[in-house]
């Protein structure tokens, strides 16, 4: 496909993993902020292409993983009620709450239903004007602009029966938790490409500034990701800390202002609650009072649920970049993705996932085998 | 769940309830996106997609000029690099 293929050139990701090679003097730990990211860096095994002085650990870009138990168990809440057809993107269903997930409810008769867009549940409310349809939106600015729309067009086009249950996180705040934190490793990062095609990388300049980091804005194809890396590491080596820009050919530094608007009218900072890490403030987005009537929280009522998480489970310092997923004595035994403990092994983009989904459990039993 | 992939708008038009709509062909597979974020966009271009929505026209000028970047640092590392698969042959006047 034109704008994809050209960017899983095996010669040319060589080519660039020299350069990488030859410019580097140093141990340099990097973040890649998405779980797109994470899911492209193992699925070609990128991470093992780099020289061992690059070190990447894995950042907290997946909305799936970060959705907090509570809103899950809210969600899940909503989705028995009979006068209810709740609709979800796919890979929630099979995220686990305190009790079941949506493809257990489903199962038992719930209403559930996958959409591609949420533009789909506007049809879905208008074919069937006796139930209330409820869309679990999840996201991170990049998710927000779909949300915002179908949002607003229900208020424009009078369709009362729809409503949303919002989740929505946002990731310069997740980043500055991260390098606030004492246990900070992470010396440069891979910015999130199309967060950044929503809403630029201006806010991102004062963030590499004050922590003196390099941010890359950075694409997912295996040759995005090698590049965003060659050029963080060309900052570290040089001392320099700026935004740059691996991905023009989608990002521009301002962003798409009409999709910025449309967000801006529609929803409102909050604090957030951040599954594995807790809550942090400003982190997130809700409905504006003016949309009331479109808020799920409000409309049912759900109220606070009180929840708690397995304590074996260390995906919080994974998600914060402290931890890989085979530092966790339960990563791939009891934790698995049919089975999972867990944030970060619930979606095929959380790094517990994706590193289980490529055989790395295995290559980690091996090695305890067999030291080398 | 932040992917978005580029496709080809191939058609573009203002539905019944005012929005502004079109189809893109990804590698084949024909999807309905909402263009509203991304009027400027004309057939035959490229947008980058994700649940339905346009949000950005693929710049061609830029990807272009990053690909040729990449070519162009990919032939000087090769010179440079003492761990190439394929040592340039040194010079048989040395």
């Amino acid at each position: 496909m034109k704008y994809l293929d050209e960017y899983r050139n095996e010669e040319m990701a060589r080519k660039i993993v020299s350069e990488i090679r030859r410019i580097i003097t140093r141990p340099w730990v990097l973040m890649e902020v998405c779980g797109g990211q994470t899911h492209t860096i193992v699925k070609y095994g990128i991470d093992h292409l780099l020289p061992d002085k690059v070190e990447l650990v894995h950042g907290p870009g997946c909305p799936v993983c970060v959705t907090s138990l509570e809103m899950i168990d809210k969600a899940h809440t909503i989705a028995q009620r009979p006068d209810v057809i709740f609709c979800s993107f796919g890979d929630m269903l099979r995220v686990p709450g305190s009790e079941f997930d949506l493809l257990v409810l489903k199962s038992r008769g719930a209403d559930v239903r996958v959409v591609y867009s949420p533009l789909d549940c506007l049809k879905i409310a208008k074919a069937n004007p006796d139930k209330k349809v409820v869309f679990f939106a999840i996201g991170f600015e990049t998710t927000a602009p779909g949300n915002a729309m179908v949002v607003w067009q229900a208020r424009r086009q009078g369709i009362k029966n729809f409503s949303l249950l919002v989740s929505h996180v946002l990731v310069p705040p997740a980043m500055e938790s991260i390098l606030k934190s004492p246990l900070n490793r992470v010396q440069g990062f891979l910015g999130p490409g199309h967060v950044c095609t929503v809403v630029g990388y201006k806010e991102y300049e004062p963030i590499a500034e004050r922590y003196h980091v390099p941010i890359v804005v950075t694409g997912f194809e295996p040759m995005d990701l090698l590049e965003g890396i060659l050029m963080t590491i060309r900052q570290l080596e040089a001392g320099t800390a700026v935004v740059e820009n691996q991905y023009p050919r989608i990002v521009k530094r301002e962003g798409n202002p009409a999709a910025q608007e449309l967000v801006k009218k529609v929803f409102e900072v909050c604090d957030r609650k951040w599954r594995g890490v807790g809550s942090i403030p400003q982190s997130g987005f809700r409905l504006r009072e003016e949309f009331h009537e479109h808020d799920a929280e409000s409309i049912f009522a759900v109220g606070k649920i009180n929840t708690q998480e397995p304590s074996i489970c260390i995906s919080g310092l994974v998600l914060q970049g402290v931890k890989k997923p085979h530092d966790c004595p339960a990563f791939g035994k009891q934790c698995t993705p049919e089975h999972p403990l867990g944030a970060t092994m619930v979606s095929a983009e959380g790094a517990c996932a994706a590193y289980y989904a490529y055989g790395r459990h295995l290559q980690a039993e091996k090695k305890a085998l067999h030291p080398v | 769940m932040c992917l978005a992939i580029p496709g080809k708008l191939i058609e573009m038009s203002t539905n019944a309830e005012g929005v502004l709509m079109g189809k893109a062909n990804f590698g084949g597979i024909v999807k309905q996106v909402c263009l509203e974020y991304t009027p400027e966009v004309k057939i035959g271009e490229y947008i980058l997609v994700h649940v339905g929505f346009a949000l950005s026209k693929v710049d061609e000028e830029e990807a272009a000029k990053t690909y040729k970047l990449l070519e162009e640092m990919g032939q000087l590392s090769e010179l440079d690099d003492p761990e190439a698969e394929e040592p340039t042959p040194k010079s048989s006047t040395a």
